[in-house]
């Protein structure tokens, strides 16, 4: 049993004709109930849940209150490497394009983490481009190795991995796994990865289980939403947490909004998740999800993410740069995965939060090797 | 009146124990440890971030308050222990409270895991407070283990749903010859003046009060209950009955 027999439940299944039948009192009912099944998720994410965002607003508040009080959990992302071997049609880093290419070497690591480390976050996401020949396990697990000397949680986001590579470093000291299933409809999912192992749709599925497995604390998955229809990608993504979350008690499960932003390829979404969308599925998510964490990244503008913050969001990334390397030194040729929108510093992060009223916390874990 | 609770070779005048967790700004957690005139609060040492500086939460935290580290994030009896013995060489003292938990959906305490960390940390020396589900029969474990207190869960962590574990807390108080402190799910604060009025010793609340509109006027609010139910329970309450009774009792006369 996997989530693949999960997401087959529903290959059959009439989303367009079902999402155009829920009434507002279904949503209103939905909103109110104090354990939502999938019925009501679907119910949160349907058009005529639209006219009900400030109910779903104040009702994820509450719930977000509850759980998770008045905090907001701070990460900060390092890409080490970005070869990649994969043909993302969406993505800057993609096989294709024409970047230079650059691997971070063990001292520039270190040096990275060094500063990094000044801006006071603890908790640090390690990125590379899905390229295992050329930025593999056997560079990884040193760079790993290295990192956790500076910072008590690691989370990745590499090529998906099998349980026993993640078991492996998890003795060196991450404690997180970030995977995107990017699009769970799986023609689509063809379409936009023509090539290199990313192509194997069921592979990727099942990372984020295979990471459970192998015991790590947080497990944070996503859809890139502007690739499918976004209210069927976010219910799929929706059954993806709470399968997670039901069959591995012990690990923490965080979910990301990423919508498709400007990258190297000038990629043109065929779907677009609106601000008020985005709203709607975030609030749905914390209704049919209290214990999950939901996660905002600088993808989003600074005012938005401001406005965010009382929604139910508990966890951010602040003063981002997602190319490869340049906390300690940036080129003019470096080329990022994504264009951010969020440009303020760690600092100016953080005195948002507390202006609106929230505790940043940069450090939430202690390495217990 | 001196009515002092004792635990670890601490004298604890005020009864309720406090947490730090979920406050929307540091700031308030000095405030309400004024106010409510808490004497012990805990921190999860997962939390603690030794390099921070002003930001450090222990800067928070008025020198005579009496530190419970916590365990919180711990899966099993090895990191519990393993974080209780950085919580000491950190400097946090010897207090430490054991939360063990492997399941999130409800948090509940794993009590074979934590009658092993108590047995070995109470050995190192700690004054171990354990996080349980109430259940009597650990509860006499626990207390050949070593532990300082017990502290049975009231109901979920964060629940707000008061003492639903009410019978077997009971039968702790009376049977265990530990002071009792009941941790979690406590709401409102007449649901820690109804621990109190059962007998417990003192009462943790940490989300109720950080979560609240005004936290600070909620720790004292919460510290007047404690100290009612204290009173009330010293006072030795009548028992309930479902009939009326007199106030003059009906035989009075015979003398």
């Amino acid at each position: 049993m996997s989530f693949l027999h999960e997401l087959e439940k529903y290959e059959n299944f009439d989303f367009e004709g079902y999402f155009n039948s829920v009434t507002a009192d279904d949503v209103k009912k939905s909103i109110g109930k104090e354990k939502p099944g999938a019925n009501d998720m679907l119910n949160l994410l349907s058009p005529a849940a639209e006219e009900f965002l400030e109910e779903m607003a104040k009702r994820s508040h509450l719930l977000t209150m509850q759980y998770f009080g008045g905090t907001i959990s701070l990460y900060i992302p390092l890409y080490i490497s970005n070869y990649c071997s994969n043909g993302c049609v969406y993505c800057g880093f993609s096989a294709g394009n024409k970047i230079p290419r650059k691997m971070l070497s063990m001292e520039e690591i270190e040096t990275e983490a060094l500063s990094i480390k000044k801006t006071g976050i603890k908790h640090l996401l390690v990125l590379t481009g899905e390229a295992e020949e050329k930025a593999g396990f056997d560079y990884i697990k040193p760079a790993i190795e290295l990192l956790s000397k500076h910072f008590p949680s690691i989370s990745v986001e590499m090529f998906p991995m099998s349980t026993e590579q993640y078991a492996e470093l998890k003795k060196c000291g991450v404690d997180g796994l970030t995977v995107y299933q990017e699009v769970n409809d799986r023609t689509i999912y063809a379409q936009v990865h023509p090539f290199g192992r990313k192509s194997d749709y069921n592979w990727r599925l099942e990372c984020p289980e295979r990471g459970a497995k192998a015991g790590f604390r947080l497990i944070n998955i996503g859809a890139l939403y502007g690739l499918g229809d976004v209210r069927k990608e976010a219910f799929f993504n929706a059954m993806h947490a709470k399968y997670l979350d039901d069959k591995y008690p012990d690990t923490e499960i965080a979910v990301s909004f990423p919508r498709i932003n400007h990258s190297e390829g000038n990629f043109k979404p065929q779907h677009r998740l609106s601000d008020r969308s985005f709203v709607q599925f975030l609030t749905a998510f914390r209704i049919f999800l209290p214990r999950v964490g939901l996660n905002v990244s600088t993808r989003e503008k600074a005012d938005f993410r401001d406005n965010l913050l009382p929604l139910g969001i508990t966890r951010m990334s602040a003063g981002s740069i997602t190319s490869v390397g340049g906390y300690a030194e940036s080129e003019e040729d470096d080329v990022p995965q994504f264009d951010i929108s969020d440009n303020r510093s760690v600092t100016e992060t953080i005195s948002m939060i507390k202006q609106k009223g929230y505790q940043p916390v940069l450090k939430d874990w202690e390495m217990i090797k | 009146m001196n009515d002092i609770l004792k635990i670890g070779g601490r004298e604890f005048t005020n009864r309720l124990f406090t947490g730090t967790g979920k406050f929307r700004s540091r700031s308030l957690i000095p405030e309400m440890l004024k106010a409510s005139g808490s004497e012990m609060i805990t921190v999860a040492l997962r939390r603690v971030d030794f390099d921070a500086g002003n930001e450090n939460i222990l800067e928070f935290i008025p020198k005579h308050i009496t530190l419970l580290p916590n365990t919180s994030g711990a899966r099993n009896c090895d990191e519990a222990v393993r974080i209780a013995r950085i919580a000491r060489e950190a400097g946090m003292g010897d207090f430490i409270k054991i939360e063990i938990i492997t399941e999130t959906k409800y948090l509940m305490p794993d009590n074979d895991e934590t009658l092993k960390a108590t047995k070995i940390l109470a050995a190192e020396g700690f004054i171990v407070l354990p996080y349980v589900m109430p259940d009597l029969t650990y509860s006499y474990k626990l207390v050949d283990a070593g532990a300082a207190a017990v502290m049975p869960l009231g109901s979920a962590i964060g629940s707000n749903r008061g003492l639903k574990m009410k019978e077997i807390i009971e039968m702790i108080i009376e049977n265990i010859d530990l002071p009792v402190v009941v941790d979690a799910g406590i709401g409102r604060p007449s649901q820690a003046a109804e621990a109190m009025e059962l007998g417990a010793d003192a009462v943790l609340v940490n989300t109720a009060i950080s979560i609240a509109d005004d936290p600070v006027g909620m720790g004292r609010a919460f510290s007047m209950a404690v100290q009612a139910g204290r009173l009330a329970y010293l006072a030795r309450m009548g028992e309930e009955s479902k009939t009326a009774n007199a106030s003059s009792p009906l035989t009075g006369f015979l003398r």
